[in-house]
């Protein structure tokens, strides 16, 4: 299908984005890179007005080191990440995420800040942030306001962002000593939407974990940080250790049943990443033989 | 009634100006106002890959993008990389070893496969299977399309050297 009739506005400034945006409140929408935005316009899931396009707004786009927080702009796309040598140093989970973000072709277009604003609980990126602690920036008429990525996704497409707001930029504290990165998902053809999938970060330390934080996306209305976790923290991990945080991983969960999987394959999903993923970053193989099986 | 955007942009290398509905995707402008109907429409949200054209160089679905976001842009489409010659091998070796069927995709594969060609030189099979991923094709069970860009990797890899 194609998209209903609407109204045009170039933003030429996010001071003018913010005005059309205080004009038109939530009759509006942001266009960045459309990846997202266009199939559901397309689609006719929805219609706004009109369509407040920044896509020109050159200072939203792009990678730096600040001190120890790296920021990215909205409007970087997702080949800027996959491309970028900042990404790669200091969080090499986003760019392994990216490899499994659609297509070469959609890459291309679709930018960080509206995979974040548009928030599909089955997306990669909003579960990465959440692994990697990262803060939201936001700008509004009244100024500038920084949410934590965990307090950011409220739901299904669901987000803290007022209709007046802009997400201008995401801030993630650069990459600790001992961090490790763990990104697996499943799909049934490479890029889809995930069944389900984890994003995870962790500090390791003498063979434990100083830190874990899990990710996971398609598990419910909006990327999880699983308390399950916090069972494996500072604790020598032992496979009766590991079936135990699958269990208290299960029952956390909340995942929707859809034409792509039920929600007990995808808790048994979960579960087989969880144990994947703590046998992966310890590098013991042998721990993801016979559990959660 | 919403107003006309005026819109300039280069098609193939021609100036083309013009005055479109926001809602007009790049796509339906490309084959209905130009008629410049070898970007196929598939899906219209982006799964097909059948609409893929260049944007300054890269390769974008036309469907996703609207005809006033190609403002100020130079589009490529299957059209002008063929005219100008630039896959004519990757054209002949998808003829030889019957890579298409009924077309349909046949023109978002193409321009797909070549940017895959113009980044890595030598690509293995897995790696052209992951950047075709994006582009549907329901007759030939991608074999012959995998085995016709490696082809032409290998062949211009020995013209070249």
């Amino acid at each position: 299908m194609k998209a209903a009739a609407f109204a045009y506005a170039r933003a030429t400034s996010v001071v003018n984005a913010l005005e059309l945006l205080a004009a038109h409140g939530d009759r509006a929408k942001v266009l960045s890179g459309g990846q997202s935005l266009m199939p559901t316009m397309n689609l006719r899931l929805i219609s706004p007005d009109i369509v407040v396009d920044i896509g020109g707004l050159r200072e939203l786009r792009g990678i730096a080191v600040k001190g120890d927080v790296l920021v990215i702009g909205a409007l970087t796309r997702h080949a800027d990440l996959l491309n970028s040598p900042e990404v790669a140093a200091h969080a090499p989970l986003l760019r392994d995420a990216v490899t499994h973000v659609a297509h070469p072709a959609i890459r291309n277009r679709g930018t960080i800040g509206g995979s974040l604003a548009h928030a599909d609980p089955a997306s990669e990126l909003p579960a990465c942030i959440v692994a990697l602690d990262a803060t939201i920036v936001v700008r509004g008429s009244g100024g500038e306001r920084r949410i934590a990525a965990t307090e950011f996704f409220k739901g299904i497409y669901e987000t803290a962002l007022s209709s007046q707001e802009l997400l201008v930029a995401v801030e993630i504290p650069v990459a600790a000593e001992g961090s490790t990165f763990f990104f697996q998902e499943y799909a049934r053809r490479h890029g889809d939407y995930a069944i389900v999938g984890l994003a995870a970060h962790a500090v390791v330390r003498d063979g434990m974990f100083a830190d874990l934080r899990l990710g996971f996306f398609a598990v419910g209305d909006r990327p999880l940080l699983a308390s399950a976790a916090r069972t494996l923290v500072d604790v020598a991990i032992t496979s009766a250790a590991l079936a135990e945080a699958a269990v208290t991983l299960a029952s956390e969960l909340d995942p929707q049943e859809d034409q792509q999987a039920s929600s007990a394959m995808r808790r048994h999903l979960a579960k087989v990443l969880l144990v994947r993923c703590v046998a992966t970053l310890l590098s013991r193989p042998e721990l993801a033989t016979g559990v959660a099986r | 009634m919403i107003a006309p955007i005026p819109v300039s942009l280069l098609v193939n290398g021609e100036q083309v100006d013009a005055a479109v509905q926001p809602r007009l995707n790049l796509a339906d402008f490309l084959r209905d106002n130009l008629k410049l109907t070898g970007t196929h429409i598939g899906c219209e949200h982006g799964v097909c890959g059948a609409c893929t054209v260049r944007i300054d160089g890269e390769i974008v679905r036309s469907c996703l993008t609207l005809a006033v976001q190609a403002h100020g842009t130079a589009i490529e489409t299957i059209e002008g990389l063929s005219d100008s010659g630039e896959i004519a091998d990757l054209q002949a070796a998808f003829r030889e070893r019957n890579a298409l069927q009924c077309g349909y995709c046949t023109p978002g594969m193409l321009i797909t496969a070549q940017d895959l060609l113009q980044q890595t030189a030598m690509p293995d099979r897995r790696a052209i299977r992951e950047h075709l991923s994006g582009n549907y094709c329901r007759c030939t069970g991608y074999q012959a399309i995998v085995d016709a860009v490696e082809a032409t990797a290998r062949a211009r890899a020995e013209r070249s050297a």
